[in-house]
């Protein structure tokens, strides 16, 4: 202990006694990211079974569905990329609730750091993990034939935009997790994601659905998300698809990222506090 | 010196259960308090209102003289906190598990290294310091999770059922690390369900009951109201068990219980044991079988019994009359 003392006691530390937002963020992003690259198989399977899903709706459903004037697999790619972020989300809740579990959080919150820090980091590491899945998707789709249509830049405008929707629905599934309070309850939680995942323009147009499926999917986040990917990737074709420019989806998509954050960043922390 | 908790009728409910019922209880400084009491008894509520995790419903709470409800920056910069589970990651090492920690305390990358090497001799984990902290033991895991909570170098460290799930070598390492603590300095409120553990580590105990404080003493000044030991005849037919338990009942005014469930009869005795000499010969002359005969210290059940004055405890009658049915 005199050891400890004399360390501690020394003028480096006597000055400071915490660490401010920044730096605890980036402190408890680091914990949760080497997480990640040191249980390599959590990474490793959730990628594997995204790919194989992604080959199915390629090669299994894509041949009965047609989309006019256009290959499925330029449809589907937007799509199944950007509905990806939900299905990552469901990881991060049970992550959030996970730690609450086994008392990493107890511990954080007895620091004297923000609180804000510990779920800023949990958003900003299962965003990278987003970022990860959404560049590894993105290769697999280029190897089974997807092409770009509009520019490059477009293209990786569409790559950081999907990367903008995740960071707003980590929120949403951060608060899901601190809610669930265990990991068991909150991957049943993230059973809302099929829903929005599957009642939308993602896999398939919104003409095919019963009218009253298709007031919902129409005006539900996902789909402005997943239409601002297309008409971003469609290049020419875009237009004549999506019925409306660019600019008329990224808007809509933008407004509901914001109002994603709006309402689960305050809940979560209002949340995370209240222990 | 300003004590270093201070509380006053503390309450806490959740939902319907009350954790806490008007607790009252100041620990003093340079001093190990322990409070003891039996599962539910709102030990853990009270050390997480202290470490500023929980909202109180109603009371005072002091740490350190400051308020946790309008302080709670600076009561989280005089404590560290040891929790039911080893809270650290288990997929970094030891060593970047307390850097980790003490970067969050606001120490530079040099300083929070010294800081990590020093806890991790303290510690006896320099070994282990950079295996990843899943591959250790249980007890290897409580002193990570114990050296996590001394690199902020707290005033007071809270440790809440510190050894709980451990085996008894563990335990006895846990306990050498705690006890170093205290000799350098910091004080230490620890929950415990076992008496022997309040026994070796405590100056002060608490014991607590249905969220209140019960008894308040050193660990010689409660045994000296507890007193006395236990004996237990096992009989042999459970149709003496009524023949014993009156001819037990003789001494010193005492009320034996009976488990049917184990054919055992115990009662409190004075520690020079005539009446129990006197009430065995009886026992041998009526010519009943005995299995079994033990004299020990009365368990944290029977502390409870006395020290909260409650009739035996209704509950295990409940669990006998089952098993005997």
């Amino acid at each position: 202990m005199t050891t400890i003392a004399s360390t501690l006691g020394s003028p480096a530390t006597a000055t400071s006694h915490h660490a401010g937002l920044a730096k605890s963020t980036l402190t408890v992003t680091r914990r949760a990211l080497l997480r990640y690259v040191r249980t390599p198989q959590l990474i490793v399977l959730a990628t594997v079974q995204m790919s194989l899903f992604f080959l199915i709706y390629r090669y299994m459903f894509g041949g009965a569905i047609h989309i006019a004037g256009l290959p499925y697999v330029d449809y589907l790619v937007p799509g199944f990329i950007a509905t990806g972020v939900l299905f990552s989300g469901i990881g991060s809740s049970a992550a959030m609730a996970e730690d609450l579990e086994q008392g990493l959080i107890d511990r954080l919150r007895s620091l004297p750091i923000p609180r804000a820090s510990v779920l800023a980091a949990r958003a900003l590491a299962d965003t990278a993990l987003v970022a990860w899945s959404t560049a590894f998707t993105a290769a697999i789709a280029f190897a089974v034939g997807f092409t770009l249509h509009g520019s490059a830049l477009d293209g990786l405008a569409a790559f950081g935009l999907v990367i903008v929707f995740g960071f707003a629905f980590e929120w949403l599934f951060i608060a899901m997790g601190l809610f669930a309070g265990n990991a068991q309850a909150a991957q049943g939680m993230g059973m809302i994601v099929f829903p929005l995942a599957f009642v939308s323009s993602a896999y398939v147009p919104i003409s095919s659905m019963p009218t009253w499926l298709q007031v919902f999917a129409k005006h539900q986040p996902l789909t402005y998300m997943v239409d601002t990917v297309r008409a971003l990737t469609l290049g020419p074709h875009a237009h004549a698809l999506l019925g409306h420019p660019s600019s008329y989806f990224l808007t809509r998509a933008l407004i509901w990222t914001a109002t994603i954050i709006a309402v689960s960043l305050p809940v979560a922390i209002a949340r995370y506090q209240r222990g | 010196m300003t004590p270093t908790i201070e509380a006053q009728g503390l309450t806490k409910r959740f939902g319907k259960a009350v954790a806490l019922d008007g607790l009252d209880l100041v620990a003093d400084a340079g001093q190990v308090v322990a409070v003891l009491g039996p599962n539910g008894a709102g030990k853990t509520t009270f050390v997480r209102a202290v470490a500023t995790l929980l909202a109180l419903d109603g009371g005072a709470l002091l740490v350190a003289g400051q308020d946790v409800r309008k302080r709670p920056a600076a009561v989280r910069r005089a404590i560290g906190l040891a929790g039911q589970f080893a809270a650290i990651e288990p997929a970094m090492t030891g060593r970047e598990n307390l850097e980790m920690v003490a970067s969050l305390f606001g120490q530079n990358r040099r300083t929070a290294k010294a800081t990590a090497a020093a806890v991790l001799e303290q510690l006896g984990l320099v070994d282990a310091g950079d295996r990843l902290a899943r591959t250790y033991s249980g007890g290897m895991r409580r002193r990570l999770d114990l050296g996590a909570s001394l690199v902020g170098s707290p005033r007071l460290l809270l440790l809440d059922e510190p050894t709980t799930g451990l085996d008894p070598r563990s335990r006895i390492e846990l306990w050498d690390a705690i006890r170093r603590l205290v000799n350098s300095g910091t004080d230490v409120l620890l929950t415990t369900q076992y008496l022997d553990e309040a026994d070796h580590l405590a100056s002060q105990i608490v014991i607590v009951d249905h969220g209140r404080a019960v008894a308040t003493g050193s660990p010689t000044e409660l045994k000296r109201q507890i007193g006395g030991e236990v004996a237990e005849v096992h009989v042999r037919n459970s149709r003496d068990l009524g023949t014993v338990a009156e001819m037990l009942g003789r001494i010193d005014a005492g009320v034996a219980e009976i488990d049917e469930a184990t054919r055992r009869v115990s009662v409190r005795v004075d520690s020079r044991g005539d009446g129990l000499m006197t009430a065995l010969r009886s026992v041998h002359t009526a010519g009943i079988e005995i299995d079994e005969i033990a004299v020990r210290q009365p368990n944290l059940d029977e502390v409870f019994l006395t020290l909260t004055e409650r009739q035996p405890d209704t509950d295990r009658a409940a669990r006998t009359a089952r098993a005997a049915a």
